[in-house]
């Protein structure tokens, strides 16, 4: 029980990340550990107490593997991952260029 | 049987078309418009089929792959798939249209249909997706492409939109991936019929709430629904014009309400308080976001917090979960789509022609813009709610509705929203199209005649909303998609 606690907090952390934090990389930053925060709790939920790899041979009865299902989906949220880590930086690097700094309060020149 | 082959089309034409692009699109002059015209008229043609085809059978399923569900991936037409499709593609053509001439002034318009039609086809792969996590891989596809199209200017405020969109939108995934994760430890599958059928048999539990929260926060972020909108009114005004039209006309509505709703009405099933819920955000929703619009004056930025307001209306009108209410909701998804993205597309063609998008230093360009400005007033009388136009049966029916559900609080902020509505667009409109003419815009000429192509278009079917209503053409196409969140449960049974 006390693994899926820890995943939230991870998660929080990232959020504090988000919301609290002035430079933009550090912002990035934190949106990675959020992803990486449900990614975890995604493979989490697939693990069994000391269970082996999911592989399927003819000779080993299938009990006590761990769930193969999330590790594959967890896969393709890592690449999601990198395409919108890569984005975010990308824009970050690009407002640097214009603005001359990361600080996000110096950047505010549209007013939600 | 070959109907059901057509559904992995509408992902795959797009993206075929994204490959050809930027394999020949910088040889070849006209190749990438060509392309994008042409796959966005095929799946518009696609679309129309679909109607025909699923008003005979009611549910299309296609197992991708051969492979039978759950283990294998569906994808799925019913009613309300095949009316946001129609309603995608009738909107796409005409931005494309538009797209065409207005984007010439940038440097690479390559890469501009590229990213189209990426969004394009992350779109639709929600529209016709019947898993779970295949619906959060294309909810990313979309947004991420969406995200670069705001920054294609690579000025400095599209850059600070794009930014706070991208981290937004990054947001709402990883809560939305957040509630996938716990749906799938209680009913271990990702299958959404399946999953539709273990919660109905199960019973909700302490996981669904919270799964429920979860896609309320994360969709409401892609939605922007109020508490979750601070991204909106920077990256809609921030973008080209036509791409404002599509984030108003349909990336919200694609990428936040429709799978707001098809989760909550089909997969968790509605609850009271989650209908509550929806309720009050929704209203909210419509208050701040017409209040909003009445101090500015940047003319898209009025028009991004008329969005808002609009979107209210829509999940209001869904979340009462009335038949005349999911009615009205449709109705108005639909009347909004059309006649937003003809008030992006206009006011784009007033900043094309004068190069300024602040309201104070325009006036008189319905002398120098007749077709502009009909337009315009058109798309601004149909969101407003005048009588004869789309709008007003939309707003009406969802009033209504409200009424008939016993919400006369929420019936009378409706209303009072909806005259702020028509407050601030008259404003609008007046500022920009009537009185004099000052002497910087005497040399103003009309758009090119593709960009007015595209604007005529949109204002027929802005005009044309409200002829949805009549029978005949209700029954074959607003009832099918209504009677899909009604009969939520229903979605449990496509599995057998």
């Amino acid at each position: 029980m006390m693994v899926y606690w820890l995943c939230l907090v991870l998660f929080c952390i990232g959020l504090y990340g988000v919301v609290r934090k002035r430079n933009v990389i550090k912002i990035v930053i934190g949106l990675i550990i959020c992803e990486y925060a449900s990614n975890l709790l995604f493979i989490l939920v697939g693990y069994r107490m000391n269970g082996r790899a999911p592989v399927l041979s003819p000779d080993i009865p299938i009990e006590n593997m761990v769930d193969p299902l999330p590790q594959a989906m967890v896969l393709t949220t890592i690449v999601i991952g990198v395409a919108t880590t890569l984005l975010l930086v990308a824009l970050a690097l690009r407002l640097y260029e214009k603005y001359g700094t990361f600080d996000i309060t110096k950047i505010s020149e549209l007013k939600g | 049987m070959t109907a059901t082959r057509l559904i992995p089309f509408f992902v795959v034409l797009p993206l075929a078309g994204v490959f050809l692009i930027m394999l020949f699109g910088w040889k070849l002059r006209r190749f990438s418009e060509g392309t994008t015209l042409l796959v966005t008229l095929s799946l518009l043609a696609l679309s129309f089929f679909s109607i025909g085809v699923q008003h005979a059978q009611s549910t299309l399923v296609h197992f991708s792959g051969g492979w039978k569900p759950p283990a294998g991936i569906l994808l799925v037409e019913d009613g309300l798939t095949v009316f946001m499709l129609v309603t995608v593609h009738l909107v796409a053509c005409c931005i494309v249209l538009f797209a065409i001439s207005y984007m010439k002034k940038y440097t690479s318009p390559g890469k501009f249909y590229a990213l189209f039609l990426m969004t394009l086809s992350g779109m639709n792969g929600i529209l016709v997706t019947g898993d779970l996590f295949n619906l959060f891989v294309f909810l990313e596809v979309s947004s991420l492409s969406a995200c670069a199209l705001v920054a294609f200017g690579t000025e400095r405020h599209e850059l600070e939109a794009a930014f706070k969109y991208g981290v937004m939108n990054t947001l709402g995934a990883a809560f939305v991936l957040l509630g996938i994760a716990f749906l799938y430890a209680y009913c271990s599958t990702l299958n959404m019929a399946d999953m539709a059928k273990v919660i109905a048999e199960k019973g909700g539990g302490r996981v669904v709430p919270m799964a429920a929260v979860l896609f309320i926060m994360g969709f409401g972020l892609k939605a922007a629904l109020v508490p979750f909108h601070a991204w909106l009114p920077d990256a809609h005004p921030s973008a080209p014009a036509p791409i404002s039209a599509m984030l108003s006309g349909l990336i919200i509505k694609c990428l936040g309400v429709y799978t707001l709703f098809r989760v909550l009405f089909c997969v968790l099933g509605m609850t009271p308080m989650l209908r509550s819920v929806l309720l009050f955000l929704g209203a909210l929703s419509m208050g701040v976001g017409a209040f909003s619009a009445v101090g500015q004056w940047d003319i898209k930025r009025l028009l991004a917090y008329s969005s808002l307001s609009q979107i209210g209306y829509i999940v209001f009108g869904i979340g009462l979960g009335t038949p005349l209410g999911i009615l009205g909701g449709l109705l108005h998804l639909f009347n909004h789509s059309v006649g937003k993205s003809l008030l992006f597309l206009t006011s784009g063609a007033v900043d094309y022609a004068t190069g300024t998008r602040d309201m104070r230093k325009m006036g008189g360009l319905s002398q120098r813009m007749p077709v502009t400005s009909a337009t315009g007033m058109i798309g601004a009388m149909s969101i407003a709610g005048v009588p004869p136009f789309g709008g007003f049966w939309s707003k009406l029916l969802i009033i209504f509705a409200a009424v008939q559900a016993g919400y006369f609080g929420y019936a009378a902020w409706a209303v009072l929203a909806g005259v702020v509505t028509m407050g601030y667009l008259a404003k609008a409109m007046k500022q920009t199209f009537a009185g004099a003419l000052p002497e910087s815009l005497r040399q103003v000429q009309e758009v090119p005649l593709l960009m007015r192509c595209a604007m005529v278009i949109l204002a027929i079917l802005c005009v044309g909303g409200g002829l949805l209503l009549l029978p005949g053409i209700q029954e074959a196409f607003l009832r099918h998609a209504s009677e899909v969140l009604l009969n939520g449960s229903l979605y449990a049974k496509l599995i057998g």
